[in-house]
């Protein structure tokens, strides 16, 4: 198992590296000007001086050899410089958004208290409600307990965020006047007062968003929980005097997780950019609304900078599935 | 008469403002909302709307245009003009004098020089400055001593105000920004997130395309303002999320720009909460016709360019039907309620140079039948689309995505098929239709349809670029990359005989003249470019922010200063 | 000298006399028998009709503009009210389902076959797993708007020479929203293939010389059966939402051209003032998602030999 996760790490360099040259060749032919949002009282030479200040004069290739260099090379070296103190990096520029005309880390690296507080959170908000939802559905299946969650689950799943966020906000900022509609990212959590605060802003982003995560993942659970509850060696551990608890709990669970844990590791990368209807609704303007408006601008190095980081996290927790696989089922083998 | 009246009304209104608020930072926290989020707090690198705005809260012009569009001055004493001789006879130079004592928010005082660094700052060319329409035509500029400095431009300059008025030219310190000049103008990333000012705000954090924090700036040449200590400038969202933070739940103070449905914001507003701004500048939402032939079939370089004409569209009598057919009076109604008028014009402002063209506000569906019989469109097969010698009225019809827009489609379209012209629509992301991608099919430069709607403006109150802008050389083809604002490919030698009279022109009245000329050629004569409804602005302030000015000619947030809380 | 001993009769085997049931006879005869698929499928084909047919019989047209009704609340003459331009909602229900439900199983289907296929292949056959998979993460990593802005200018217009501009956008769509949307199915089956394959059934058929195409549709597919009805259950509810969305970025139908995922949208704007107008778009993605799901569970439970006849 070892050797097999070693060997699929080394092996995710070059595709990683091929996937990042994908993303630059699509982002390059895709239609689009960072000039789109210059209002249109801008003349037409004005705008094309602008567009080689932002380099884009250059030859495709060069453009690329610059951002691997400064991904690869001067970010890590800033961060090296950042831990030790060192100063590595003075002078090397960086990846430059061209947006903002700074670095595009800066920005990420502000971005990510709210991406966690409010993404992340739902996510493992949306698994903790799903998996038991999902258990006792299978093991009681067809009572009404499965069908009341199976109801919500799929209306849930098909009401988009766009409505259902929407819909809270009239419910509980406007006609009750419960929770903020606007979240506030400048909000410090320094004592008990600002903790309710921020509890209070997180609440309607982190239930729209759990919302969908429940849905899809208890529908897993529940399906695969079905296919093991019939399965012979169920009736054997019965047999054999377990408890029920264990036998549903230790021997189908273990068994069932095969297809949940591929989902929940599917679903992980798209906490750092894929809320993005629901950060725009209620303004939580994290790594999601960081993306869109990057990609609305035409921001190609923002752009291209975190969609490489999503597809390292994803290539990184598809490697994570597989080898929990093997954990979970020991007949798996991949040498 | 103006100037004089103006500067003692700019006096009384600073002088009630004294009286209501002795003290600066009295009122506290003020919120204010913008759903497109700034990215940046330098005007010159971003020609962006939200950008000009939000740096107007720290960087100042000289002078700015006030809410009937009258100059105001800012830093400089009074507003240069030929009377007071400071604007040159010749019309080749302007010169501003700067208020005594001003300081800059760090402290040091505010002079000449720093009007000239602007000036280099952005006319140097490796720096992609997006405001350098502004300093066109500008030879040199000189200081002549610490508050006084002379502008310089190659030829006469009818309109000499184009530099260091308004909102998109504020100067910027030299000192801070001595480093920042040329290529090196976008790795300055904490000078362009702070600027050092010397308007009421200084900026203590900017997240870009999120939320800026600032606070009351201690140097502000008027020591009872602003009164507000701090402000929340917040970005992001929706237009209708940004309403109802103003409107409805009363989280903020001020919204910015609600292009909403009338009847969502009149809803809004009965909340209780606040209520919503308008006003009208220039911006007219329009359709432009395309006079060349974009059908697919022809090979590209070829395809919607000079070398073919448009089958139909060429025709006079098609384009007055179709504009004849349409109800402008409706689509305001629907569209834009109190934010907009109808309007037959394509300058619609200021008073002086806005035609009295109002004949194509009556719909009149049989008068455009009329008019196409008579020119020989008649439906010969039958298929309820007019045609001749073989050629179909078959329109496609493009404009951005805007719930707004695609209503307006919909409903010109079933007017269009009432006159027997049959229209296909299409909608196209406006990062897209906006930007100026020359590999795209979808730009509003290339016009790769036959009609397209959109909506234009013209910074300021003079309209000599705009017309400008129709003149034969500026229509987009392959060989200028398709960037061109002539997007309809109008080409009449009469026209730019006309524009280039306007540019040799400096009476005022005489301009006018030429600019209604102009106007009415492309409008009620040629009806090349159709125009549909005048638009104004309309933000929403909450029933405590007292101030507030809403203002179409220069920044919305241009007498933030004067902003306070009324006590309830 | 010994007779042969006539047989007891009650043991006579009398041969069959019924020609053996076949096994998607048992499957169809499950199916029917569970109450939630039975009421999933009638729901399903009761919209798919309305939808097909409604246009027919429904007297008003779902473009027609009546500017003097406008936002009517439901009425005799418009059961379902009027939009903010004085259409018909109901006609536009009726003609938006049409788009909808016709591209959210087509892209569901194509999705599930493309994910199927491909995660059947990975998990089975260890040499294509590797590259199949990288090939996978590659389209994971794609960022999706970029994507779908690109294949429209490369293929509306090809798309839209060769098979006219409704069915052009139609199939653009379709294959927009599939290749965009079938890794997940893959990953899961493939999960589920490697597990399945060391399973001693399999062993089993390996070892009487089983071909490994009867292997994967035999005994592999209807094992993984479970999780593809979960993903198309899930797949179809994301079809619709998605479909309205490659419309606002223009790369849809044209923009007068109802859907329900469109309806929902344009309608969550006037949510205050005309409620109303958002329930039936909402109603009915809903309802055609719990049906599908009803109908995969008991396509579930009636593939499962193991439950059959319980």
């Amino acid at each position: 198992m070892l050797t097999y996760t070693i060997r699929r790490l080394v092996l995710s360099i070059p595709t990683l590296l091929f996937i990042s040259l994908v993303i630059f060749l699509l982002l390059e032919l895709a239609p689009g000007d960072p000039m789109a949002q210059v209002p249109l009282t801008v003349p037409p030479d004005v705008k094309e001086r602008m567009r080689e200040a932002l380099g884009l004069g250059e030859p495709t290739h060069v453009r690329f050899g610059k951002w691997m260099y400064q991904f690869f090379v001067v970010e890590p070296m800033l961060l090296f410089d950042h831990i030790f103190g060192t100063a590595l990096a003075e002078g090397q520029q960086r990846v430059l958004s061209w947006q903002f005309r700074s670095p595009v880390m800066d920005v990420i690296v502000q971005r990510m208290p709210q991406t966690l507080w409010v993404v992340a959170m739902s996510y493992v908000v949306g698994i903790l409600i799903a998996l038991p939802i999902g258990i006792y559905s299978a093991y009681r299946q067809y009572s009404l307990f499965d069908q009341a969650g199976t109801f919500v689950t799929m209306v849930g799943y098909s009401v988009p965020p766009f409505f259902s966020g929407v819909l809270v906000i009239v419910i509980f900022s406007v006609q009750l006047g419960w929770l903020p509609s606007i979240y506030d990212t400048t909000l410090e959590v320094v004592d008990w007062a600002t903790f309710k605060q921020q509890i209070l802003q997180m609440v309607m982003p982190v239930m729209v968003l759990a919302l969908q995560t429940t849905a899809q993942i208890s529908r897993f659970m529940r399906a695969s929980m079905l296919d093991n509850l019939n399965q012979d060696y169920v009736r054997t551990a019965r047999a054999k005097g377990l408890s029920e608890w264990a036998v549903v709990m230790v021997h189908v669970l273990r068994n069932s997780m095969i297809p949940v844990v591929t989902v929940i590791a599917l679903g992980v990368p798209y906490i750092f950019g894929g809320a993005i209807i629901t950060e725009q609704i209620f303004k939580v303007n994290g790594l999601g609304q960081l993306l869109i408006t990057a990609i609305q601008a035409n921001d190609l190095p923002m752009v291209q900078t975190v969609t490489f980081m999503i597809a390292v996290l994803i290539v990184f927790f598809n490697i994570v599935a597989d080898v929990l696989y093997g954990v979970l089922d020991p007949r798996i083998r991949y040498d | 008469m103006t100037l004089k009246s103006l500067l003692l009304g700019a006096t009384a209104a600073s002088c009630l403002g004294l009286a209501a608020h002795a003290e600066r930072g009295s009122d506290g926290h003020v919120n204010v909302i913008y759903w497109q989020a700034p990215s940046i707090m330098n005007p010159y690198l971003s020609g962006g709307t939200k950008e000009i705005e939000a740096a107007s809260l720290v960087l100042e012009p000289l002078g700015r245009y006030n809410e009937k569009g009258e100059m105001v001055p800012y830093l400089a004493k009074e507003i240069p003009t030929v009377d007071n001789g400071g604007v040159a006879e010749d019309l080749k130079s302007i010169t501003w004098k700067i208020k005594p004592g001003l300081k800059w928010s760090d402290g040091t005082p505010f002079t000449a020089t720093d009007v000239k660094f602007t000036a280099d700052y952005c006319m140097n060319p490796e720096g992609g400055c997006a405001q350098l329409a502004k300093f066109e035509g500008v030879e040199s500029v000189e200081v002549i001593d610490d508050l006084t400095v002379k502008v310089n431009f190659a030829d006469a300059q009818p309109n000499p105000y184009g530099p260091f008025m308004g909102g998109q030219s504020p100067i910027i310190q030299a000192a801070q920004y001595a480093e920042c000049t040329g290529a090196r103008a976008s790795e300055c990333a904490e000078e362009n997130f702070a600027p050092v000012g010397t308007g009421p705000f200084v900026v203590d954090e900017f997240r870009p395309n999120d939320v800026i924090s600032l606070s009351a700036n201690p140097e502000y040449r008027d020591p009872a303002k602003p009164a507000f200590a701090t402000m929340t400038f917040k970005g992001g969202g929706d237009a209708t999320a940004a309403g109802r933070a103003v409107l409805e739940t009363g989280e903020f103070d001020y919204a910015w720009n609600l292009q909403l449905a009338p009847d969502v914001i009149a809803n809004m507003e009965e909340a209780g909460k606040g209520e919503a701004l308008a006003a009208f500048g220039t911006l007219v939402e329009r359709i432009e016709v395309n006079l060349t032939d974009p059908s697919p079939d022809l090979p590209e370089g070829e395809r919607a360019t000079a070398k073919h004409p448009h089958p139909f569209l060429t025709d006079p009598a098609v384009r007055k039907a179709l504009s004849m057919a349409i109800d402008r009076v409706l689509l305001t109604e629907i569209g834009y309620g109190k934010a907009g008028k109808p309007t037959c014009n394509w300058v619609p402002g200021p008073d002086i140079y806005a035609s009295d063209n109002t004949e194509c506000l009556t719909q009149d569906i049989e008068g455009a039948k009329a008019l196409l019989d008579e020119a020989g469109w008649t439906d010969s097969d039958g298929d309820g689309v007019r045609d001749k010698d073989g050629v179909e009225l078959s329109l496609l019809f493009q404009t951005s995505t805007n719930a707004v827009r695609q209503d307006f489609q919909a409903l010109i379209k079933q007017w269009w098929s009432e006159i027997g012209v049959e229209t296909e629509l299409r909608n196209v992301s406006a990062s897209v239709f906006f930007g100026g991608d020359p590999g795209s099919p979808d730009t509003f430069q290339k016009f790769y349809a036959d009609l397209e709607m959109y909506a234009n403006l013209f910074d300021g109150t003079d309209p000599q670029n705009y017309l400008a802008s129709r003149t034969c050389n500026k229509a987009p083809r392959p060989e200028t990359q398709w960037q061109g604002e002539n997007v309809d490919r109008f080409c009449d030698p009469e026209y730019d005989e006309l524009v280039k009279e306007l540019g040799r022109t400096a009476d005022l009245n005489e301009r006018a003249e030429i600019a209604i000329k102009l106007n009415e050629m492309i409008t009620k004569e040629q009806n090349v470019i159709i125009p549909l409804v005048h638009r104004g602005r309309v933000s929403a302030k909450s029933n405590t922010l007292g101030g507030v000015v809403l203002n179409v000619w220069d920044t919305e947030l241009w007498n933030a200063a004067d902003w306070h809380r009324i006590k309830e | 000298m010994t007779e042969t001993p006539k047989p007891i009769t009650a043991l006579a085997d009398e041969g069959p006399t019924a020609p053996p049931r076949s096994h998607w006879r048992d499957v169809w005869d499950q199916f029917k028998s569970h109450r939630g698929a039975l009421a999933g499928g009638i729901v399903l084909l009761v919209i798919i009709l309305a939808v097909f047919l409604g246009p027919y019989i429904w007297p008003y047209d779902a473009t027609y503009i009546d500017i003097r009704s406008r936002n009517q609340g439901p009425s005799l003459a418009h059961p379902f009210g009027t939009d903010q331009l004085g259409r018909d909602t109901l006609a536009r229900m009726l003609e938006g389902g049409r788009t909808s439900v016709a591209v959210g199983l087509t892209a569901m289907l194509l999705a599930l076959v493309l994910g199927s296929l491909i995660g059947v292949l990975a998990g089975f056959f260890r040499r294509l797993d590797g590259p199949l998979m990288r090939f996978t993460d590659l389209f994971l990593s794609l960022p999706l708007l970029p994507l779908l802005l690109v294949m429209v200018l490369l293929f509306r217009e090809a798309l839209n020479g060769m098979f006219g501009p409704e069915m052009g956008i139609f199939i653009l769509i379709v294959v927009a929203i599939g290749v965009t949307s079938w890794m997940p199915t893959a990953r899961i089956v493939r999960g589920d293939v490697l597990a399945l394959k060391e399973r001693e059934f399999i062993l089993a058929a390996r070892s009487i010389g089983t071909t490994n195409f009867n292997l994967i549709t035999r005994h592999i597919l209807p094992n993984v059966m479970s999780p593809i009805m979960v993903s198309a259950t899930l797949g179809i509810a994301n079809a619709i939402i998605t479909e309205s969305a490659l419309s606002f970025l223009g790369l849809g139908f044209p923009p007068d051209f109802p859907t329900w995922g469109r309806l929902l949208n344009d309608a969550t704007q006037y949510l205050q003032d005309y409620p109303e107008r958002v329930f039936w778009p909402g109603l009915a993605i809903s309802l055609t998602v719990l049906s599908i799901n009803y109908m995969g569970d008991g396509l579930r439970d009636a593939l499962d030999p193991r439950i059959r006849g319980r």
